[in-house]
C-alpha cells in the first residue's frame, strides 16, 4: 500500500542526502544533539528547545499547508502531497510515556543522537545501542500483531 | 519613562544561553523535512530508521512489512544525511569531538525506552513533535503533550535524586 519504493534514481537519493544534511546541521547548532541541553530544558534551566520544535513545527506546517493546498504531486516521486496523520488508538498515549520515561532519563531522541554521532561524541552510541534493542524488543513483542493500519494519508486537495 | 529591567533579567534566566541558535537550528530542521518533502512527497521521522534497519538482519515480521522493507534504503541515506549534517556544524565550528557526560547507564536505559516509546507511539520528536505538530495531527498533539510531560516529570525526579550528570 505504501509506496515509499517509487523514485529510486540518484536524484531521489540525493535530496534524501541534502534533506538530511540540512536536518543534521539544524540538529546539532540548535543543541539537541547533547543530552546537557535537552536535560537543561526539561529542568526548566534553559527554554531554548521551545524554539527548536516550535521553529521546525512552524516550517513543517507551512510547507504541509503550501504543498497539499497549492502543489500537485512530488516530482521525484509522483506521490501526492499528504499531511501526516497517525491513527489514534492506546498506544499512542502508552507509547508517549515510555519514550517520555526515556527522554527524560538520557535527553536523547532518536535524530538528536545520530546527529550526535556526527559531533563526534561516542559516548552516545549507549543510547543507539539501547534504541535498537528496544525497538527490538517491541517488535520481536508484537510480530504476531496485525495492526497494520498505522497510516491514514488524506488526498493532496485536503 | 524608565522600563523597569525586571522582565529582561527575567527573560535572560529562561534564556541563558540566548535564543538565536535555537531558532536557527529548528527554522533548518523544518527546512530538512521540507527538502525532502517537497522532492518526493515523503514525510521523514528519525525514528522508523530503527525497525526499518533491523529488517536487515531480523526475519522478525514486524520489521519485514512492505513499508519497511521499501523504505529502509533512503532511511540509511537519510540517516548518513543526519550524521554527516551534524559533523559539517561541529567540524565549522570547532565543536568536533565535544562529548556529553550523562553516564552511559542513563543513555544506555534511557535509549531502550525510548526505541520502545516511539515504537510504540508511532513516532518521536520529529515524526510526532515536527512533522505531526506541523500536520495539525491529533494524534500527534497527544503523543507531543504525553511525552514532554512525562519527560519533565522523570527529569525533575532524577535531578532531586541527585542524579549528575
Amino acid at each position: 500500500m505504501s509506496a515509499d519504493d517509487d523514485g529510486r534514481g540518484l536524484a531521489f537519493t540525493l535530496v534524501v542526502l541534502l534533506g538530511g544534511l540540512v536536518f543534521g546541521f539544524g540538529l546539532a547548532l540548535s543543541g539537541m544533539a547533547k543530552p546537557e541541553i535537552v536535560l537543561d530544558f526539561l529542568q526548566f534551566e534553559d527554554l531554548g528547545l521551545l524554539f527548536v520544535m516550535g521553529g521546525a513545527a512552524v516550517v513543517s506546517a507551512l510547507t504541509f499547508f503550501g504543498a497539499t493546498r497549492f502543489l500537485d504531486r512530488a516530482p521525484l516521486t509522483g506521490r501526492g502531497y499528504t499531511r501526516r496523520l497517525k491513527t489514534m488508538d492506546r498506544n499512542v498515549p502508552i507509547g508517549g510515556v515510555v519514550f517520555g520515561v526515556g527522554w527524560g532519563l538520557s535527553g536523547i531522541c532518536p535524530g538528536a543522537a545520530y546527529a550526535s554521532v556526527g559531533i563526534g561524541n561516542l559516548t552516545i552510541l549507549w543510547a543507539i545501542a539501547g534504541m535498537f534493542l528496544g525497538a527490538y524488543v517491541q517488535g520481536f513483542a508484537r510480530s504476531s500483531g496485525t495492526d497494520e493500519t498505522d497510516t491514514v494519508d488524506t488526498v493532496s486537495t485536503d | 519613562m524608565t522600563l523597569s529591567p525586571l522582565p529582561l533579567v527575567a527573560l535572560a534566566e529562561l534564556f541563558p544561553r540566548g535564543i538565536a541558535q535555537y531558532a536557527a537550528g529548528g527554522l533548518l530542521i523544518g527546512l530538512g523535512v521540507a527538502t525532502i518533502y517537497l522532492g518526493t512527497g515523503i514525510i521523514a521521522g528519525a525514528s522508523t530508521f530503527l525497525e526499518s534497519t533491523l529488517s536487515y538482519v531480523s526475519d522478525v515480521p514486524r520489521f519485514n512489512r512492505a513499508k519497511y522493507l521499501a523504505s529502509r534504503d533512503w532511511r540509511v541515506v537519510f540517516t548518513a544525511g543526519i550524521v554527516g549534517g551534524a559533523a559539517v556544524y561541529a567540524l565549522a565550528f570547532g565543536e568536533f569531538g565535544w562529548t556529553t557526560e550523562v553516564q552511559p547507564w542513563r543513555l544506555f536505559v534511557g535509549g531502550v525506552l525510548v526505541g520502545v516509546g516511539t515504537r510504540l507511539g508511532k513516532g518521536c520528536t520529529s515524526g510526532h513533535g515536527v512533522c505531526g505538530v506541523g500536520s495539525l495531527s491529533g494524534t500527534s498533539l497527544v503523543n507531543v503533550a504525553t511525552f514532554m510531560a512525562v519527560a519533565i516529570g522523570t527529569a525533575q525526579v532524577v535531578a532531586a535524586l541527585g542524579v549528575t550528570p
